[in-house]
Parts: structure tokens; sequence; C-alpha cells
């Protein structure tokens, strides 16, 4: 292994790149239009949710409930009814996504306290919704029980790490990883596919370059790219979102280019099978979905079948979201997380050992 | 000092199959030091793969070859150092310019930076390049681009230079050009082995091999080859040459017929000439036949005529 040559072929990959404006342009593109899409858009606390109140108790402590309700924000109560029947009528037309029932025994329910009180009935075709009603089924109810059972069964839910219940803050860490497996990925991929669809790689092979000299420095300059879009991500998710790094830097940047490296395998094993640039990309997205819905980032891993968890402790990403929520949120160390860096790297060693073995297989 | 030195290329019975097809079949072949070899075949009879093979990019599936005394593929490493090779197709970087394709090849060979330097200022001067030094290489004309892959593949003064239809996409006067710097190659001591379809460029050679269907149908200097044609050459000039070739053509003695022109180029067995003259008055037409002088196109086509006919055509 020549360093000289390798540097060589990282230097060319880089003129190149900087002549590509439009790959240019998505290095810095891609993190920043994707961070303030998803830092904006995923937001699982729902509010204002369109809603209709049911009152039939009428009553001072149910007018109170509906108060509270309302200034809570959840709920953006919009519509008062009078008939039961109402209800499922306006939910049906999608009119709105949840409906405040409060049954006319209210004030005895709430007396005995043997049965629930009141009803939310929600539209449970969509999970967001669920997941506010779930949340509104613990609302305080303290000042309506007079206090007598108010320390009771009531569940205090102390939130650590996330006391505004941001979704950002959960979200943008993730990003970096969900950004780093899309960009690293599919460079890599296009750039050794294209050296062989363009041709390059029959005068290559003619001169002393090895093949494996060939590849890492193709993919050198990536490792750079990638770390830059890493800075990139935490400098506008702090400064727009406010996504703060409690752990150490540099621990960031450590399990950053550990994943980086496990991208960038990833990329040189689709490129040894991918024929053209079409077929690489094609390889890229699927290899990326998968990854990007089982790892955690999108839906909690808690609440996957038994399969899909096993599946996703296959993949990188799942590692790195893991890894880089402990290290950025809850101001995890590198060290204590080594169960996590592990399988990067083994991940890491068994795709390049493929990719080398298949690369040495074409040449010949 | 040519005459002692051992042969650049030794190939022996050298084979390439891919699958159920048989690319290369057999050949041998001896290529001399600093002459210019020309490999003579249609699309599709092995050149390709032939000089690839030679190259060590390839590994054959049978025969023994030794280039510049390594023997291949056990030494492909080893050689890659001291051969060039031109591919058919333009394999620099279209999106770097003249400058930096060459700068990458230097460091590629581990040249060092002022020896590079010189070097490149040197093929600047030889290839007519440095106007173009900063342009990108796919903004080239086809003989500018010819031009800085051949600068390419001497950059490091290959003993061996290898060039897989180095002319396919080129005007004729850049051709003229090109084959001016391929005779001042060898005559630097350089060893060029060209395939080339054409007929006039393969003239130019020194030694040659004409391939066909992956054999190697004839080899020696193109007038050697000439000399030693099969039959002769006659040029017949009728009213109606299109029905004379039809009728031509199925005669055993014509081995080829072609039209120029007006008249026809008709290459048949020595001392037919009577024979022809009879079967076209036969048909009724009036021709004129003319012994000319053989050239190339007709060794080539009574050398894969003769192959055709043993594989039982």
């Amino acid at each position: 292994m020549n360093f000289a040559r390798l540097l060589a072929v990282a230097r060319k990959e880089l003129l190149q790149l900087r002549r590509d404006r439009l790959s240019f342009g998505m290095i810095v593109g891609v993190p920043t239009v994707e961070l303030l899409l998803f830092g904006f858009a995923i937001n699982l606390d729902v509010r204002h949710l369109p809603a209709a109140v049911l009152d039939q108790a009428n009553t001072q402590e149910s007018r109170e409930l509906v108060a509270e309700l309302a200034s809570s924000q959840v709920l953006d109560l919009r519509k008062h009814l009078v008939a039961p029947q109402e209800v499922a009528a306006l939910l049906r037309r999608g009119e709105i996504s949840a409906a405040v029932v409060i049954p006319p025994d209210f004030e005895e329910r709430l007396q005995r306290g043997d049965r629930p009180a009141w009803q939310v009935v929600v539209d449970g075709s969509d999970q967001s919704v669920q997941a506010a009603a779930r949340q509104l089924a613990s609302f305080p109810l303290a000042t309506l029980r007079n206090g007598a059972s108010a320390a009771g069964n009531e569940v205090e839910i102390v939130n650590f790490y996330n006391p505004e219940r941001k979704a950002s803050i959960n979200t943008v860490p993730g990003l970096v990883g969900v950004i780093l497996t899309m960009t690293m990925v599919l460079f890599t991929a296009m750039a050794v596919v294209r050296e062989r669809e363009r041709g390059n790689l029959e005068m290559l092979i003619a001169t002393p370059l090895s093949p494996l000299e060939l590849t890492l420095g193709k993919v050198l300059p990536y490792v750079g790219i990638g770390l830059l879009q890493v800075t990139l991500i935490l400098l506008l998710g702090g400064l727009v979102f406010g996504v703060p790094v409690r752990g150490s830097l540099l621990d960031v940047y450590l399990a950053a280019l550990a994943f980086i490296a496990a991208s960038l395998t990833l990329g040189i094993f689709i490129s040894t099978v991918a024929r053209n640039q079409f077929q690489a990309m094609q390889l890229t997205m699927f290899s990326f979905l998968p990854q990007v819905l089982l790892s955690g980032f999108m839906f909690p891993f808690q609440g996957m079948p038994r399969q899909a968890q096993w599946l996703s402790e296959l993949f990188p990403l799942t590692h790195f979201v893991r890894l880089i929520r402990a290290i950025m949120l809850r101001s995890a160390s590198l060290s204590e997380m080594w169960p996590e860096l592990l399988p990067l790297f083994a991940f890491t060693a068994l795709m390049l050992s493929i990719a080398v073995a298949r690369t040495k297989k074409q040449l010949v | 000092m040519a005459a002692e030195a051992p042969p650049a290329i030794v190939a022996r019975g050298l084979s390439k199959r891919f699958g159920a097809l048989t690319a290369v079949d057999a050949l041998d072949l001896t290529v001399q030091r600093a002459e210019v070899y020309g490999f003579l075949g249609p699309n599709g009879s092995g050149k390709s793969t032939t000089i690839r093979m030679l190259c060590g990019l390839l590994a054959p599936s049978a025969g023994k070859i030794e280039v510049l005394g390594c023997t291949l593929p056990k030494d492909a490493e080893a050689l890659k150092r001291r051969i060039g090779y031109m591919t058919q197709k333009f394999s620099l970087y279209d999106d770097l310019s003249v400058r930096e394709n060459l700068d990458f090849l230097a460091a590629l060979h581990s040249i060092k930076p002022a020896a590079a330097r010189a070097r490149i200022d040197e093929l600047y001067r030889q290839y007519r390049l440095g106007e173009l030094a900063d342009r990108l290489a796919g903004t080239l004309s086809g003989g500018q681009r010819q031009r800085l892959a051949l600068a390419g593949a001497v950059l490091h003064r290959p003993e061996l230079l290898l060039l897989d239809e180095p002319t396919s996409a080129v005007d004729p006067q850049s051709r003229r050009e090109f084959w001016d710097a391929l005779f001042d190659l060898a005559e630097a001591g350089a060893t060029l082995l060209v395939s080339t379809h054409l007929m006039d460029e393969a003239e130019r050679c020194h030694r040659l091999a004409i391939l066909d269907h992956g054999r190697l149908v004839a080899n020696g200097t193109p007038q050697a080859l000439m000399q030693a044609l099969p039959g002769s050459t006659l040029s017949i000039e009728c009213p109606q040459p299109r029905r004379a070739q039809a009728l031509l053509e199925r005669l055993p003695q014509v081995l080829g017929v072609a039209q120029i022109g007006t008249r026809l180029r008709v290459l048949a067995a020595h001392g037919e000439e009577r024979a022809l003259d009879t079967a076209l008055r036969d048909a009724g037409m009036e021709a004129r036949i003319t012994p000319v002088a053989a050239n190339l196109e007709d060794v080539f086509v009574a050398a894969t005529h003769r192959l055709r006919q043993e594989n039982g055509g």
C-alpha cells in the first residue's frame, strides 16, 4: 500500500467533486434542508387538535373541566354539541379528531371514583392523535376532586432531559445519523461505480495503483465531508432548535467517525454489486429505508415486533442513533457506550472484507 | 541491437473463453523489441481481449504469456510499471483539466514532483498540449483527446505501449500525426502493439497479425503477406457490376469481390482469369479483366475466406 498514490486519488476525487456543482451543493444542502424539514415537521407533541365537547352534565364542575382542557391547548374545542350522534358524524367527516364526552352523572361518578368520570373519543386511525389522547387521560384533575384523592392514584411524570417536551431535541441527534447514512452511502457508491461506468477503471488497472489504494483514496474525502456535515447539523441544531450537546464534543465526533466508516464501507459494498450509477442509487435507497424506519429514529424501538428489533440490531444507524442520543442528550461518555460502538466496528470490518474480496475478483 | 534482445512479447497457445464464447483461440504471437506490431481484424475478432491479456488486466483461460521477461498473470504488478496502455475509449477524466489528468497519472506512477513537472512540459511540447493545459479533457476535440491519451500512456516512459484501436474517433489529419508520433516512440526504442481495423494503418506497421474470430489467420511483414497471397487480384470492368458481382461470388475460384467505383476488385485463385472471363461471357456480360497489385485488404479477405472454408462454410 502506497500512501502517496492513495492521496493522489483523494486529491483527484476532491477536484472532480469541486467541478460537480450539484453534488457539491448537496453536501451542504441536504443536511440543511433535512434538518429544517425534520426539525419543524416531525413534532410528536400534538397541539390544537380540532375537537368538540358534548357536555351532558352541564354543571359547574363539568364547565371547569372543559375550561381547563381548553387551556391545555392540546385540544381546540371548536364545537359544543348536544346530541351524542353528532360526535360520530363529525369524527367520520374528519372535522374533528377528538371529542370530550361528559356524561349526565359526571359529578356522581367523580364523587364515587369507581367509573371513569369522562371520556375522550378519538380518531384512532391517526397515531399521533392517540398519543395525544393518552396525554389527556393523565390530565391532572386534582382541582375537581377537592383534594380528596389528589395524591392517591395520580401518576406524576417527571421528564428528564427534555422538560419542554420538544420533539426536535430527540430528532436532531438522530438526524445526524440519517443524513450521514444518506449522503455517505450514496456518494461512495456513486463515486466508485462512476469510475467503472465511464471506463476510467480500465486505464487505472493498467497502472501500479492497487484496488485498495483506489477504494480508500476515493472514500477518504468523504470522511472529511461527513465530519463537515456533522458540524453543520450540530450548529444549525443548536442555533435553530436549541439542541444541546451535553456530552463531550470529541465523543460526538468519534462516534460520528465510527458511523461514517460503517456507512462508507456499505457504499463500497454497494458499488461492487451495482453495474451503473442508477443501480447504485436504487440499492442505496433499498438499504436506506429499512435503516431509517427501524433504527428508532422515526418510531420507538420498543414498539416494534421482536423480529424487526433483531433486524434493526444489524443496522449501523440503530446503534448510532442510540450512541448520539446518549452522548448529546444524556451526556454519556463513549467509553460507557461501547456495546453500541462494537457493532459499528464489526459492520465496518465485515463490509470492507466483502468489498475487497469482490473487487479483486472483478479486476482479474 | 534489436536482433539480440529477447522478444518483447511471446505468447503461446493463448486462449480466453467467456462462458460458451471463445474470444481468443490458441494464439501464438512473437513481437520483437522496438517494432510497431499491428493487430488487424474486424470488430469482435479478439483484438481487445488479447491486448487486455497482454497487459495483465485479464487472466487467460489457457496458454503462456511472457511480456518484457515477466510471466503473466503472475508478474502483472511488476509489469504495470513498464507498460503503457491506451484504451479504445477515452479513459482519462473528462472533468479534470489536461494538466490535472497528467499530474494524477504522474502521481500514480510515483514520479517525483520535479521530474513529473519536467516530463509533463516535455509532453506538452511533443504533443502540442501546452495551450490546452487548463482545458477540461471533456471539452477537447477527438484529435486533442487522443494526443492527451497518448501523453498519459507514455508519461512514465514505458518500454512497451499497447494501443487498442487508438484512431477510431479522429480525422485523417490527426491520424497521420498520431502515427508519426508512434514511429517516433519506436525509434526511441519502445515496442508498440497497435490494434486496428483500418487497412492503411495496418500497412504502416513493421509486422502484422491478422485476427479473425479469435484466431491468428496470418502474420508477417505487410510486404511478405502480400507476396504470399494465395491468389491474384484482378480489376474487372463491365457494364453491370452488381450483376457481375453476384455471379462471381458463386464461383469456387473466387475468394472475394468488392465494388470500387464502377469496377470490381476480385481476388481469385492464380491463373483463373480465363475461367472468370468465360463465366461472365456465358451470362451475356462483356468484361475487361486486368491484373492489379495486391494490397492488405486482399490478404485479409484471402485469410478470412480460408478460415470460413475450414470451418465448413
